[in-house]
């Protein structure tokens, strides 16, 4: 017994230092290398196309579809709706850099004085605050999800640029990796189950996605009808393995979208897109 | 334990206002014959499927087994497996030992700490019996 406590206290202390050691930015370069090794015809600026990447025929379907997104309307409705002055008369463009171009692929940020991860639909909230507007719900997709499915076009092409600096960043990052890796629910999967070990593979008929290039491209349209916002997905996965989800919005979320966004810098934004 | 006959009491008011009001509703009715026979999968009448049958039905639902998301299983008819795991044939030949192909669907992180494959038996996914049906089916691959 002392033994084993003994062997297991001697493994903490030589893990302590590789962890130090073993940041963010390896992280997502392990996982680059992973992938590309075990997928070495698949470019790196593809992976942003999920599971077609790897199936030519559905990426066909989606270039097909994407030359007239049937979704069209409910883009122009989410741009009236960034659009639309507040009360007073001001309008969202007027809380972001740039008028809120080129801005959806530096969220979601750390946020020093919060001491939290702010998501680009955490900022849309508090610039409504901000302007005494009420706030919409991160779970509507009738509002929020219509919203930023305009919002975030105006960042099409930018890169991904997450940045982790410092020790409250760090800590939110590594909550959200631990959320990714970790098992759960009935069915004892983790996200990195299917999405890192099994990316490429069918279950059933759908192939996995790698987990780079998860964060870039959202809301999508499921079918081409359904409004999907990333949380939402998070959401449907997590209740695939018979575990009770998170609210989208949640800090649980908010922390795996901030590991899920950094593991895809570098990548291009692309918003509103088609999925199967 | 007292509760539950209350409790079937009330399951068949409701059931019996459901019927009455769908009666009450301007609904197209199906005639009793016309709906399709159904019968509890365990019922043990003559013509009861073998345990190996029912646990072929088990492995393959969606709801329960869901066994094809990952494998295929080529001496059988069956659309659409998955890919993640290894098909799976010759299964008596290669596990001798039931116990052991038992275990395995019991709790593959026993096997393999970083396997993809559910642990039907430890999170009471499968129950006992449903496993060893599912076992006895394996050994006719
Ligand atoms: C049991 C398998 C499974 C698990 C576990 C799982 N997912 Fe998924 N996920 C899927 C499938 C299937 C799809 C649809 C095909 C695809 O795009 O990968 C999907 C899609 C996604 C997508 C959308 C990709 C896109 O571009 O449309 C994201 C993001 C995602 N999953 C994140 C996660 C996260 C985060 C977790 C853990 C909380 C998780 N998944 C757990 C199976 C799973
Ligand atoms: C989500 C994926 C998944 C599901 C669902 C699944 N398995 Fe597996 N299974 C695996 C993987 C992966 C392996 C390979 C060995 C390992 O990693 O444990 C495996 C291995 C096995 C093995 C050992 C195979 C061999 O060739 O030695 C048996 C037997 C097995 N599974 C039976 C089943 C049965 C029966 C079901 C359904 C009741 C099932 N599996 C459902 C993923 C799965």
């Amino acid at each position: 017994m002392k033994r084993t406590i003994l062997a297991l206290a001697g493994a903490i202390l030589i893990a302590a230092p590789l962890a130090a050691f073993a940041g963010p930015k390896h992280d997502r370069e392990e996982l680059v290398h992973f992938f590309s090794s075990r997928y070495p015809n698949i470019k790196f600026n593809n992976y942003v196309y999920g599971s077609m990447a790897f199936n030519p025929d559905a990426k066909a379907q989606y270039d097909s579809i994407m030359e007239f997104p049937p979704f069209t309307p409910v883009i122009e409705k989410g741009k009236k709706m960034w659009e639309k002055p507040f009360k007073n008369g001001k309008t969202f463009a007027s809380c972001f850099p740039n008028g809120g171009k080129n801005v959806a692929g530096d969220y979601p940020m750390f946020d020093n004085k919060l001491g939290k991860v702010v998501t680009f639909e955490m900022a849309i909230n508090q610039c409504l605050k901000k302007n005494g507007e009420p706030q919409l719900s991160y779970s509507n997709m009738k509002t929020m999800g219509v919203l930023v499915s305009y919002a975030r076009t105006l960042s099409d092409g930018m890169k991904m640029n997450i940045k982790v600096k410092g020790p409250g960043a760090l800590a939110a990052y590594t909550r959200g990796k631990e959320f990714f890796y970790r098992r759960r629910g009935q069915l004892n999967f983790a996200c990195a189950t299917c999405h890192v070990d099994n990316a490429g593979k069918r279950l059933r008929s759908q192939i996995l996605s790698t987990v780079v290039g998860q964060a870039t491209h959202w809301p999508v349209f499921r079918g081409g009808t359904r409004l999907f916002t990333l949380q939402r997905r998070y959401v449907g996965c997590n209740k695939q393995v018979r575990a009770v989800p998170f609210k989208p919005g949640s800090e649980v979320y908010n922390d795996l979208e901030y590991f899920e966004s950094y593991v895809s810098n570098g990548l291009p934004m692309h918003a509103s897109v088609f999925r199967p | 334990m007292r509760r539950k006959p209350i409790a079937l009491l009330l399951g068949g008011i409701a059931a019996a206002g459901l019927s009455l009001s769908a009666l009450a509703a301007d609904t197209v009715t199906v005639p009793k014959e016309a709906l399709p026979h159904t019968k509890p999968i365990f019922a043990v009448t003559p013509a009861a499927p073998t345990p190996a049958e029912t646990g072929k039905q088990i492995a393959f639902s969606r709801k329960r087994g869901n066994c094809l998301a990952c494998h295929a299983f080529p001496n059988v008819q069956a659309q659409m497996p998955g890919s993640i795991a290894p098909p799976l044939v010759a299964m008596k030949l290669r596990y001798p030992n039931k116990s052991v192909l038992r275990a395995h669907i019991w709790n593959a992180m026993k096997f393999n700490p970083n396997t993809a494959m559910p642990p039907f038996g430890k999170h009471k996914i499968l129950t006992k019996e449903e496993i060893d049906k599912v076992v006895d089916f394996l050994y006719t691959l």
